[in-house]
């Protein structure tokens, strides 16, 4: 029978077109990450670019993820020679800015680029308002399993990751994430302050 | 002011040549470098890529296999930061029993089928006279 053997042909394709039609939903390029929900690897770098303001450090000092405890901590890789870390500078700037007072700290991580091409991009774009790091041979961005750049991990105040961000983040993702991890801490005046965002 | 913590410093200890050693690190090194994928690349290893984080990749690795860690604590290191992506085999536990298991399963229902059908070609049919 001619529509017996159609039937099969098309039960035995099914699985197949069904496995292709997921494959379309899934972009090849993005690697899941096992770091969300765990303890953040810990790295000690040094500061190359100080930042402003309550934010910043001195440069030549060292920022030790440690010692960031109790804080939410915004770790953004980034690159003088990538063109999406140009798209997303101003929003982390100005959320580093806005979130200044509040029990944060913003580090940007300089990945696989000269210190010298670093420091002529951030006067280019008109200033960084938090520190940047050298990160020598890529150990800390192989630790947080990175593979491109720009990438962002936030950190919750007990040290695991909260979150990862693939490509430019927005204003929106950094406020909307760093309100959730700040209204789990404990003060009131935290939770007070976020009313108003 | 912590900075320079790296290395042991101060004491200054004789370099001794170990050409074996150093080239079965080497060694060491490749065979795990081949079974980790190159994040940066399509399908290929981080021995085999020559981007630079695939090379900064394969520091770490005869970084932690001189330290003495095996090569399956190497790759165990790399699957907790990259998932088990980055393994270029899988492992055969849970779900990726199924990638070991249907191209088995599909190879011998396959040739049961292409023997059943052969069978029935060469039946002899049954208006055949001699």
């Amino acid at each position: 029978m001619n529509w017996k053997r159609s039937a099969l042909a098309l039960l035995a394709a099914a699985p197949l077109i069904a496995l292709f039609a997921y494959g379309f939903t899934r972009n090849p390029a993005e690697i899941p990450s096992p770091l969300p929900g765990r303890e953040a690897p810990q790295f000690t770098l040094a500061v190359l670019t100080p930042g402003e303001g309550r934010m910043a450090r001195t440069p030549g000092d060292t920022i030790r993820l440690r010692d960031l405890a109790g804080k939410v901590v915004v770790v953004n890789f980034w690159a003088s020679w990538c063109l999406p870390c140009r798209t997303e500078h101003a929003a982390l700037s100005e959320a580093a800015t806005y979130y200044a007072d509040r029990p944060a700290q913003f580090i940007g991580v300089l990945y696989n680029d000269e210190p010298s091409a670093g420091m002529r991009w951030i006067s280019e774009m008109g200033g960084m308002t938090y520190p940047s790091v050298t990160d020598i041979e890529s150990r800390t961005a192989i630790d947080y399993g990175l593979y491109g750049v720009p990438e962002t991990f936030i950190i919750d105040p007990a040290g695991r990751v909260a979150y990862k961000h693939l490509g430019p983040i927005t204003a929106g993702v950094l406020r909307r994430v760093i309100d959730s991890v700040l209204v789990t801490m404990a003060p009131s005046d935290t939770a007070l302050q976020l009313k108003d965002s | 002011m912590a900075a320079g913590a790296q290395g042991s410093g101060g004491v200054a200890s004789p370099r001794v040549a170990q050409p074996s050693a150093d080239s079965d690190l080497e060694a060491r090194t490749s065979a795990v470098a081949a079974t980790l994928r190159c994040p940066v690349c399509q399908g290929e290893s981080i021995q085999d890529s020559p981007s630079e984080l695939a090379q900064q990749m394969r520091a770490i690795v005869r970084d932690r296999l001189k330290a003495g860690e095996s090569p399956e604590e190497v790759k165990a290191y790399f699957a907790s930061r990259y998932g088990e992506w980055i393994l270029l085999e899988p492992k055969m536990t849970g779900l990726n029993i199924v990638l070991y298991v249907v191209p088995v399963v599909l190879v011998i229902g396959g040739l049961v089928m292409v023997s059943l059908l052969v069978r029935k070609w060469t039946r002899p049919q049954v208006g055949d006279k001699g």
